[in-house]
């Protein structure tokens, strides 16, 4: 159902993976009637913002809203062209950290902004939420932390054991990804920068730029080229949930969990390895071909590992749903509300969790997804997001199985055209990753040179998510609340 | 009743560590240390096929592992030219020997140890500092402690701080904003220390040498004792470095 508007201005409705010239995109100069349209659209359920950006040509500022209705399957877009140095707040939730965004990469001030704080530049003056209350203390952590992970610092703000505020600031992790994404010309340097954008994502978003970029191209991919993404994805999908499972065992300080899960990982991605030579699945996808070839071999190889993964996967999680000692840990543990899901504008697998039916792959189906049903669960606690997993996991099996009972056996042909992208165009492309929905903007000049790519992690909306999980949390609940959700760094930071 | 479940549960495991990291096969079509053979082709062509510029030709055609992203890209257009072996061991003390040479078909040399690897040879424990990389060799740097590779079992392991660590292993190019927390954590570790640099993004900057968002002057003003090649690493090339630094063999 198209909605009807009551605005003067009337967006742009495109699909997923839709490419459209940019002029297209109709644009305003009047702030009121853009943002009465902004406000029209995100008062209705089933839209969400799943990106805000600037765009700079030729010292002009033109900003692009694109709201993804799930109920339409359409994208819909439109602009406004800031003449100022001056931005003025939405004052929506959900589109908080897109304005700090733009602010801080175009210099703008913001004005009657909720939070008007840098977003990925680090300082020792940062303006951290201060409490005066001579019984609060605060504890600070990062930017390294204790284990294996990537750079942040947390501030908690708590009154003895307990946490009454969390903020986080990041950008530790940015090393310019959206800017080599213009300067580097050659499309295997593009890929690469789109697999390296967060590497336990790689298929995913390497699906999605490949989406994108062939459709700059006018490039239709073949068949098998879409079940082996679509099988890619899964892989994906499978690997990471159950290697976070087992690191949520690890965090409840259950070893045989952590053990099981973690060693039922590992055949899973040496499998990705042996088709594709990486354990993430970097190279696995590239644009206009399957550079390694999923072969009939691969086939029967995949469904005996998929069968002996399954009867230990089912047993390791039948057994933690039954145990008190583990459930105690995660039930009403870093609890997030519908209704802050909803404000925040949570994606993916943390938005389900919360009672949020949001899934890039039924509601703007790409590949070889259908529309259909996905795990959603209503109390939004450590608990709903390892249940998402668990059934998560053996829905991705399902998925790969029927894939693997239609595979077209058909003679691989590598890409030989060469194949250019449309001039003065705008392409988006949103999949939902095993962490949520990413949504990838390409922008082409008047010689088909890429002149903007501008990339939004699910974890963008999510970390917000995580500030909110572990208010009135014990602070030794942390680290399960964090690894519930295991949310980017270096994907936010780029 | 609860106890016999857990039972069942740890006996339908099976065994599942890897007896032997050195001696270990990886499945697949890994790509490993590549081979450059001597065939004749467009030199050129092969130089500039790589998105990484790692390929280089001055009357012979070389290969960096630091630089190398291992796409396999220049192996697919060019397959009489360069293949790639499934060796994982490409752990090295000395930049220059990540560098392959065409014609040449043989292990990369480890190099001479550190004097301080004496001390580390019981045990070696190691602070992780994350600096801009992707996730990935962080990723395979938590996989080495799994069941599989269980890389405790050598006394190497990662400890929550720098004073309880022997040296610090880098991941990602170092970005501007982990410039000073690199130095600072390092600064943190008493000595003797050793520095390791594990994936092609910590060892070159890889993708992102030229970004200017990236600050490597940590990495120039500091003496590195191990060179992980990889992207990323895999954990078979990081025990096996890890050991070689502590000289010890493996089993």
């Amino acid at each position: 159902m198209l909605p009807l508007y009551y605005s003067d201005m009337k967006p742009l409705s495109i699909k997923n993976l839709q490419t459209v010239a940019f002029s297209q995109i109709p644009s305003t100069e009047d702030y009121s009637e853009f943002s009465a349209l902004v406000h029209e659209l995100m008062a209705i359920e089933s839209c969400h913002c799943v990106n805000y950006f600037a765009y700079k040509k030729n010292d002009a500022l033109r900003l692009i809203m694109c709201i993804a209705n799930d109920d339409s399957a359409s994208i819909e877009v439109f602009g406004f062209s800031l003449n100022d140095d001056k931005l003025e707040s939405l004052q929506i939730e959900a589109c908080n950290r897109f304005e700090r965004e733009i602010a801080e990469n175009f210099d703008l001030s913001l004005l009657n902004h909720s939070w008007p704080k840098p977003l990925r530049t680090t300082s020792d003056d940062y303006p951290f939420y201060r409490d005066e209350d001579e019984e609060i203390h605060e504890v600070g952590v990062g930017p390294i932390h204790a284990g294996i992970i990537e750079p942040g610092h947390f501030r908690f703000t708590c009154k003895g054991e307990k946490i009454l505020n969390l903020e986080i600031m990041l950008g530790y992790q940015h090393r310019g990804v959206e800017k080599l994404m213009v300067e580097k010309l050659m499309l295997s340097q593009k890929a690469m920068l789109a697999e390296s954008v967060a590497a336990d994502s790689a298929v995913s978003n390497s699906v999605a730029f490949a989406g994108v970029w062939e459709s700059l191209c006018g490039f239709t991919a073949r068949k098998e080229l879409l079940y082996a993404r679509t099988l890619a994805c899964e892989l994906e999908r499978i690997a990471i949930h159950t290697g976070d499972l087992s690191a949520i065992c690890g965090d409840v300080a259950y070893q045989l969990g952590n053990a099981v899960y973690g060693r039922l990982r590992t055949p899973v991605i040496n499998f990705i390895q042996k088709w594709c030579g990486n354990r993430l699945g970097k190279t696995a996808v590239r644009p206009f071909e399957t550079p390694y070839p999923f072969t009939l071999e691969l086939v029967t190889d995949l469904r005996v590992i998929l069968a002996a993964f399954e009867k230990d996967f089912v047993e390791m999680s039948q057994k933690i749903r039954r145990f008190p000692s583990v459930l105690s840990r995660l039930e009403r543990t870093g609890i997030v509300t519908t209704e802050q899901a909803e404000a925040i504008g949570a994606v993916g697998m943390a938005g389900r969790a919360s009672g949020i039916y949001r899934d890039i792959r039924r509601s703007h189906p790409y590949l070889l997804y259908q529309a259909g049903n996905t795990a959603v669960k209503h109390h939004g606690d450590v608990y709903a997001r390892t249940q998402i997993r668990m059934e998560e996991v053996v829905a991705s099996i399902g998925i790969i199985r029927s894939l693997l009972d239609s595979w077209p056996y058909n003679e691989y042909s590598h890409a030989k055209e060469n194949y250019s992208p449309a001039a003065d165009s705008f392409a988006l492309g949103l999949v939902e990753g095993w962490r949520g929905e990413a949504c990838h903007v390409a922008i082409t000049d008047e010689a088909g040179r890429l002149a903007l790519y501008k990339y939004k992690d699910p974890s963008f909306h999510n970390w917000t998510a995580l500030e909110l999980a572990v208010r009135n949390n014990e602070i030794s609940d942390f680290p399960i609340c964090n690894k519930s959700f295991n949310l980017s760094y270096c994907g936010h930071d780029l | 009743m609860k106890l016999f479940h857990t039972l069942s549960i740890l006996f339908h495991q099976g065994k599942q560590y890897i007896p032997d990291p050195t001696k270990a096969e990886v499945p697949g079509i890994f790509r490993g240390r590549p081979v450059i053979s001597t065939a004749a082709v467009d030199n050129e062509a092969v130089v500039d096929c790589c998105p990484l510029k790692a390929i280089s030709f001055d009357g012979k055609m070389f290969v960096d592992l630091g630089k190398c992203g291992f796409c396999g890209i220049c192996a697919r257009q060019f397959p009489e030219k360069i293949r790639f072996t499934k060796d994982y061991k490409m752990a090295t003390t000395i930049r220059e020997n990540l560098i392959v040479i065409e014609g040449e078909d043989k292990p990369i040399e480890f190099g001479p140890k550190p004097e301080c690897a004496k001390v580390f040879k019981g045990s070696l424990k190691l602070r992780q500092v994350s600096a801009g990389g992707d996730n990935s060799c962080e990723w395979e740097l938590g996989a080495t402690s799994n069941v599989n590779f269980d890389m405790g079992r050598y006394g190497i392991e990662f400890v929550a701080s720098p004073r309880h660590a022997d040296g610090i292993v880098i991941t990602g190019p170092i970005t501007k904003n982990m410039a000073r927390a690199t130095q600072i954590c390092y600064d943190a570790v008493p000595e003797p220390k050793i520095v390791a640099l594990c994936g092609t993004d910590a060892i070159s900057g890889g993708l992102y040498a030229e970004s200017e968002d990236i600050d490597r002057s940590f990495i120039d003003s500091h003496k590195v004792d191990l060179f992980l090649a990889g992207n990323p690493a895999h954990p078979l090339t990081i025990i096996n470095g890890l050991l070689g630094l502590m000289n010890r063999k493996g089993k």
